[in-house]
């Protein structure tokens, strides 16, 4: 460590201003500061700070991820193989394919990042080493690096670096990725043989829960099945046991919004049971069960992981209501009544991201009116 | 009048249990020689320097007054000699430098029991003698203009910031002093006159004759004034509510009962760093050395005139601040940590987010440093400035439109409400390290500018 410090030391002149490097300053300060937590005290304002940084926030949601990553590449090799192989060989079988997932998203979206920030002088942004993870999340496992590595350019740069960087952007990151690659490499992002890993050279069925109740067919899968997640899908979303593990990391520490996550399982829910009531002889989805749909798709793992963005939520407490429970009805509704997208978790929250900042402006100016009939009420 | 109790429980804020808070117990420090009056203690006062270095002074005697109300004036604390009128870039005066006489001699000012006197009378002494600034106005959180009429008057006698002073013990024997200067203050508003005061308080303030009582409890920023008006009598655009410290109202009383300028006041001297912290009777304006000398460790300190959380930095040969009761002494936290931002580690850091596990133990006192512990960023997270915030505004809302410089937006989301050691606690809590005090003073001075 001393060593590290000692090096980073000496290299830090060519970085400062009037060093050789001096340009790159962004660079070498977010290796740095990843590295150590900078010397800086405070300047003005309160003399003491909290602990709590945004690396450190970051990296409490990457921890709770990690339950779901492991599980996923564990899951990959199980949906190809079947059932007599050993705990290795599952996971090997999906840590070398979604390794190379992870090493593409984090090393094009941070590459990018890191242009960014030297372009623009500023400081290089964590916020991505949560994106990062969650784009290989939410895509199929057998999705082609080269239309990854695309996504995630387009992600970064029209969904975040455009808007003004972390912080600014109105649509959350990952799912902008997940959706430009849904209408961009449709054949690759849909159907029944993308959510298996070389399900079709492997004559794997790889027919997921939606998909087959899209087909206007009552799936056969356990509900134990589909809750410990072994079935086919993206690599985070399957297993709803380890997406709780991980809501509960973030709740324990105070990171995500328990409000949104508790609005939008009860959004879930009511849409659910509007269709359980409707019924319908022609489309299935409106007969699955309403608890069922919580357990199903990207709902679980885009409810704690995705509609919890602050960035991108509603930022007021009365919105953090009202955002997550339209969350829970679009999803359902989007899921049961368009049999063409099946996943309709990833276009609700990206609607509602849209809305987000209009329900905020209407909790804010009841409290704008409020201030200004508690002057009226002086005056009267 | 009949003293009425009205109590308020706070539900939002944060207590932050620092090492090093001051025992009850009373010394008068060291005499400094060298005092100081610092025209930047006097938030948006434009001095007009009446003294010249040679001049001799008394206690009372006028220093400055201030260039947009001239009746508005700065009083000596020390009698002596001004040694140096300290200026800055154009000229600006920083400091007016008083080498102390052995022993205070006092300007007289006539005064007449405060029951035979009306208001006008009573501001003409309060100006005169420089006991004027003590009493501060919302909105802006600057010196009152004598010519408004407040529609209440607000003292807080609760203290929640960490390690400040405890008011009921720094007010120990000046019943007669705190009750006349509520007295005096009674008669300066055609409202009420709000004190607040600890649920738990059995001191003299919970029979204080002319003031409505309030039992406050909760966590910080419960004792803070501005959360007090919320609670109790908001202002609203174009009202003027004024604040005055509880040492300060035993100052005034003190001017009616001797007819001298009282400069004294005690001071907290606490934080990690104060080997014994305790109280210390001192003037105002002292220099800090002398306070300080010998009481403090030998490690890289920062001193504090003020709290943690809102106090100004004090540079070495610096001076107490006009208006601080606390002196803090923590560590310096100018070093590197490796890995420091790892999730569930560092328990010696304090966090209200449970990025730690810290929080487990409640009763932990802390030994923190002036480490940022991060580096400013945009804002991410939403909803910790809200924890903190027991106010029906919304602080994000409100940053923002400080930082683009929108009146309207600023008026409409509660700006006159408001005043930047509200927002200390945000300043502590932001994971983004937002300057939110800094961005609040900025926003209430353009206000002060375009709407007056």
């Amino acid at each position: 460590m001393k060593f590290l410090r000692n090096n980073l030391d000496k290299i830090k002149p060519l970085f400062v201003k009037g060093g050789k490097y001096e340009k790159y300053a962004p660079a070498f300060s977010g290796i740095e500061t990843f590295l150590f937590v900078p010397n800086h005290t405070t300047k003005k304002g309160a003399h003491i700070r909290d602990g709590v940084d945004l690396k450190r926030v970051m990296m409490v949601v990457v921890i709770a991820l990690l339950p779901a990553m492991i599980f996923g590449m564990w899951n990959v090799g199980y949906q190809n193989m079947g059932d007599g192989h050993g705990f290795w060989d599952y996971f090997l079988f999906g840590a070398v394919r979604f390794v190379p997932m992870i090493l593409v998203s984090y090393i094009v979206g941070l590459g990018i990042e890191f242009a960014y920030a030297i372009m623009r002088g500023h400081e290089v942004n964590e916020g991505y080493l949560v994106t990062g993870l969650l784009i290989p999340l939410i895509m199929p496992i057998d999705f082609p690096l080269w239309m990854l590595a695309i996504s995630v350019v387009f992600a970064v740069i029209i969904g975040k670096e455009a808007f003004g960087g972390t912080g600014m952007n109105i649509l959350n990151p990952a799912l902008i990725a997940r959706a430009f690659a849904l209408f961009a490499y449709a054949p690759f992002m849909s159907g029944n043989t993308v959510w298996v890993a070389d399900s079709v050279a492997d004559g794997v069925s790889g027919e997921t829960i939606l998909g087959t109740l899209a087909a206007n067919q009552q799936p056969t899968t356990s509900v134990y099945d589909m809750f410990m997640g072994f079935i086919p899908g993206s690599v985070g979303e399957t297993s709803v046991l380890m997406i709780l593990i991980g809501a509960a990391i973030l709740l324990f520490a105070g990171i995500g919004s328990w409000r949104i996550m508790l609005a939008t399982l009860i959004g879930g829910s009511v849409m659910g049971l509007i269709f359980n009531a409707i019924g319908s002889s022609t489309n299935e989805l409106f007969n699955f069960p309403w608890w069922k749909h919580l357990i199903v798709g990207g709902f679980a793992f885009g409810l704690v992981f995705m509609a919890t963005d602050p960035v991108t939520a509603a930022q007021t407490t009365t919105g953090k209501w009202i955002y997550g429970f339209l969350i829970g009805i679009f999803a359902i509704l989007i899921r049961v009544v368009n049999p063409t997208l099946p996943e309709g978790m990833m276009m609700a929250i990206l609607l509602m991201n849209v809305f987000a900042p209009t329900i905020d402006h209407y909790v804010i100016q009841s409290n704008v009116k409020r201030r200004k009939n508690r002057l009226l009420k002086v005056k009267a | 009048m009949q003293t009425m109790s009205k109590d308020i429980t706070i539900k939002k804020g944060l207590d932050i249990k620092l090492k090093g808070k001051a025992q009850q117990k009373l010394s008068i420090a060291p005499r400094s020689k060298l005092f100081a009056i610092k025209p930047a203690h006097f938030h948006g006062i434009i001095p007009k320097v009446v003294v010249k270095e040679g001049d001799k002074v008394k206690v009372g005697d006028v220093i400055f007054y201030s260039k947009s109300n001239e009746a508005v004036k700065i009083t000596s604390p020390v009698s002596g000699e001004v040694k140096e009128i300290i200026r800055g870039a154009k000229r600006v005066v920083l400091t007016v430098v008083i080498v102390a006489d052995g022993q205070d001699v006092y300007k007289e000012f006539k005064v007449e029991p405060v029951s035979k006197q009306n208001k006008e009378g009573l501001i003409k002494v309060l100006l005169e003698s420089g006991c004027w600034p003590f009493i501060k106005q919302r909105p802006y959180d600057i010196i009152a203009n004598p010519e408004d009429n407040p529609k209440s008057i607000f003292i807080s006698a609760f203290a929640t910031a960490p390690l400040s002073a405890d008011f009921d013990f720094v007010l120990k024997g000046r019943e007669k002093e705190f009750q006349t200067g509520i007295e005096v203050l009674t008669k300066l508003t055609a409202g009420k006159v709000h004190l607040g005061i600890a649920a738990g308080c059995n001191s003299f303030l919970a029979n204080i004759q002319g003031a409505e009582i309030h039992r406050i409890s909760g966590k910080h920023p419960a004792g803070n004034v501005g959360v007090q008006i919320a609670h109790i009598d908001p202002v609203n655009v174009g009202e003027r509510v004024w604040t005055i410290k509880p040492q300060d109202v035993a100052a005034i009383g003190s001017l009616f009962l001797t007819g001298k300028m009282n400069p004294g006041i005690v001071v907290a001297l606490a934080g990690s760093q104060v080997l014994e912290p305790q109280y210390y009777q001192v003037s105002r304006g002292s220099q800090i050395e002398p306070i300080i000398k010998g009481k403090i460790s030998e490690r890289k300190n920062r001193v504090i005139s003020g709290n943690p959380l809102t106090g100004h930095l004090l540079t070495k040969g610096d001076y107490l601040g006009y208006y601080d009761d606390t002196v803090t002494v923590l560590p310096e936290g100018d070093h590197h940590e490796f890995f420091g931002w790892m999730p569930f580690l560092g328990n010696h850091k304090f966090s209200m987010s449970h990025t730690f596990f810290s929080w487990l133990n409640s009763k932990k006192e802390y030994d923190l440093d002036t480490n940022l512990n991060g580096e400013e960023r945009a804002f991410v997270l939403t909803g910790e400035m809200e924890q903190v915030f027991p106010m029906d505004i919304y602080p994000m809302q409100l940053l923002k439109a400080a930082m683009a410089n929108d009146i309207e937006k600023m008026e409409n989301l509660g700006i006159y409400e408001v005043s930047p050691e509200d927002f200390a606690l945000i300043d502590f809590v932001s994971s983004s390290k937002i300057e939110a005090q800094d961005i609040i003073r900025n926003g209430l001075d353009l206000m002060i500018k375009e709407v007056g």
